[in-house]
């Protein structure tokens, strides 16, 4: 499959010198053309600093200081969006990668029209269209995720919460990106909205072929809507595979721990069984695995080295890769 | 519009209820002011006068209370004040109207200049935080805790004096009677250099911190990363997005400070002598003028009542959800 994305190395801090903290380490993942991505892991295992870093909006005092987002456009070469101009970046962002945020109520500023934030898109990346045809996409855009275009005069305090969250989605689409990221999207909605916004989302996806990369705490979404499973764990991507062999077959005490955390809904009762222990403070991170204080499988070399995220040995050859000592790297291969 | 007339019903209660105030306050003060007042004033005062004096006071004993009340309304419609004592025997309403174009000339500009120049200023340290524009934190902080009393008197001793180019007290050179003409307007400026100084240092250091610490606050807002995110350009989300935001309690705050114009300088007319209605309302204060104190209370809470209705007026136009369909 052909690359969209690909982070590279990417390491971001929050503060400067000897305090700073390492929110993202030396973060590795692609994303291919089409394909849903999922980002999991506990609040502060830095995957919405991960997706502030690669867009660039990270505010201050977060640091991206070293690794490379190389972003491979459809007909044109690859180019790293690290180093990008101030005037590239403002033209890359939202035509190339749109981003749709956890706050679905704040997302909207509440003093202008929807129209208004449909269009200022429309203005700032393509200044030649006129302003009958800015209009006539935004209201095509609100017809696209399920909002009449009557609602284009409305305020964002005027629609409900799933309603801001839709517009969102559609603003992000507006310009017809090749990725589009989702910070935990539906957190802030209630589950029957969650369900209609994501399959709506699945829809669209097919028909405009954009790839997603989407973040949240919630595993069981990931396992339903997402073709891969990168997990997170104390800025580091622990384990990536394929949704069904995350689900089926997680190598990761840590994935396996999230994946125990919620009820199947088929199969046999089990019993569910929480992470005991709570996520490492990113300014004090245990040494060796920083999984290990809370790992019911630790054992000598685990405080000892940080294992490196490979390809463990597993005898069925799946694309997956894993940081553990209970599944190491067979020498010679990374 | 429903929510604009009960807004503006609202203000109409307040006023009768301020002006009812206005009317029982002197009627319950112990004593006979008229009689203080016709014994200060010996011989000054005609029969007439005493008489209004008694009808004004409301002490004219085969009146009832009521019938007072009604009078006196009716008298503010005719826009008739009374006699002011210490003006005597000029009416009150016309006393008033002599110092407030002096007040609000003053005043009024300087609160609109320090508004417009703070607020700007305020976005920009607010927007650009972290940069050379935090250096002026310090001094905006000094400047909004110093009375503005205190700077005008420092003012006059460092800068005024009787061969320096500001003058240190009065509205005009005393050689002029005032007049539209080429010779009183320039005077009139050059006087209110000072005092409209004092008060611009001093006010303008408000809005700036106010305004800063709004950008901030909304700079942190989901709304701003999306602006960004969106690729929109930095004017752009400054402006029409943090700025847009930020902006709407400085209004309020504003229009606020514009019903604070009449009586807030006070201190600042006392200190230059300037002619307005601050340095009137000592003069009534220092004579017992209750007529033109009465007058001056009117027009300072009528002032207020309407800096809030532009206040309400102004909140919705800048923020729709205060607007309300129906």
């Amino acid at each position: 499959m052909e690359p969209v994305l690909e982070i590279r190395n990417l390491n971001v801090d929050y503060g400067l010198g000897d305090k700073a903290v390492h929110a993202v380490r030396d973060v590795n993942l692609t994303l291919h053309r089409g394909e849903v991505l999922g980002l999991a892991g506990e609040s502060g295992s830095g995957k919405s600093t991960l997706a502030y870093g690669l867009t660039r909006l990270l505010a201050p005092p977060g640091v991206i200081t070293g690794g490379e987002v190389v972003y491979h456009p459809e007909r044109s070469p690859a180019y790293d969006v690290l180093r990008l101009t101030d005037n590239e970046l403002r033209a890359f962002r939202w035509a190339e990668t749109a981003i749709v945020f956890q706050g679905a109520m704040n997302s909207l500023n509440p003093v202008h029209k929807i129209s208004t934030q449909l269009t200022d898109v429309l203005r700032a990346h393509e200044p030649k269209m006129s302003e009958h045809s800015r209009n006539a996409r935004a209201r095509e855009m609100l017809k696209v995720v399920g909002i009449s275009p009557d609602r284009m005069e409305a305020y964002p305090h005027q629609l409900s919460g799933g309603m801001r969250q839709r517009v969102m989605i559609g603003m992000a689409l507006i310009l017809q990106p090749q990725v589009v990221i989702m910070d935990e999207p539906t957190t802030a909605l209630d589950v029957v909205m969650q369900r209609q916004i994501l399959g709506q989302l699945i829809e669209l996806r097919e028909r405009l072929g954009f790839s997603v990369i989407f973040i949240t705490h919630d595993l069981s979404l990931l396992v339903e809507f997402s073709n891969r499973i990168a997990i997170m764990y104390g800025g580091r991507i622990v384990e990536e595979a394929p949704a069904s062999t995350i689900y089926r077959d997680a190598l990761h005490p840590y994935s396996k721990g999230l994946l125990g955390s919620f009820p199947a809904l088929r199969g046999p009762r089990r019993e569910l069984a929480g992470i005991p222990g709570s996520p490492p403070d990113l300014a004090g991170m245990p040494s060796g695995c920083s999984f290990h204080p809370r790992c019911p499988k630790a054992f000598d070399p685990c405080s000892a080295n940080i294992p490196v995220l490979g390809r463990p040995g597993t005898p069925d050859g799946s694309v997956r890769s894993v940081a553990c000592w209970l599944h190491p790297v067979p020498a010679g291969e990374e | 519009m429903k929510y604009f007339l009960q807004r503006i019903a609202f203000y109409l209660f307040t006023a009768w209820a301020a002006i009812t105030l206005n009317f029982f306050i002197p009627r319950l003060v112990p004593g006979d002011p008229v009689q203080s007042l016709i014994a200060k004033f010996r011989g000054q005062l005609s029969s007439e006068a005493i008489n209004s004096l008694y009808v004004l006071f409301g002490l004219d004993d085969d009146r009832s209370l009521w019938s007072q009340y009604i009078d006196y309304w009716g008298q503010l419609f005719r826009g008739d004040l009374g006699l002011s004592f210490t003006f005597f025997p000029a009416p009150v309403s016309q006393v008033i109207g002599d110092a407030l174009p002096w007040t609000i000339l003053l005043v009024g500009v300087t609160t609109i200049i320090s508004f417009l120049l703070g607020t700007s200023l305020g976005v920009v340290a607010g927007w650009r935080r972290g940069s050379w524009a935090d250096g002026l934190l310090p001094v905006t902080t000094f400047f909004s805790s110093v009375p503005y009393f205190w700077l005008g008197i420092i003012a006059i001793y460092l800068l005024a004096g009787p061969d320096s180019f500001f003058p240190s007290s009065g509205g005009f050179d005393s050689g002029l009677i005032p007049a539209w003409d080429q010779y009183f307007i320039p005077s009139a400026i050059q006087h209110s250099l000072l005092p409209a100084l004092t008060i611009l240092i001093s006010s303008v250091s408000g809005w700036i911190l106010s305004m800063r610490n709004m950008m901030v606050t909304v700079s942190s807002e989901d709304y701003i990363t999306v602006a960004h995110a969106k690729g929109l350009s930095e004017r752009r989300v400054a402006v029409g997005y943090a700025a847009r935001n930020a902006l709407l309690p400085n209004v309020s705050g504003f229009a606020l400070s514009l019903g604070f114009i009449v009586g807030g300088t006070l201190l600042v007319e006392i200190v230059f002598s300037y002619p307005g209605l601050g340095f009137i309302l000592l003069q009534a204060l220092g004579a017992k003028d209750y007529p033109l104190m009465q007058g001056i209370f009117l027009i300072i809470t009528i002032s207020v009542l309407v800096a809030n209705l532009l206040a309400d007026v102004a909140y919705m136009l800048l923020d729709p959800r205060t607007r309300k369909e129906g």
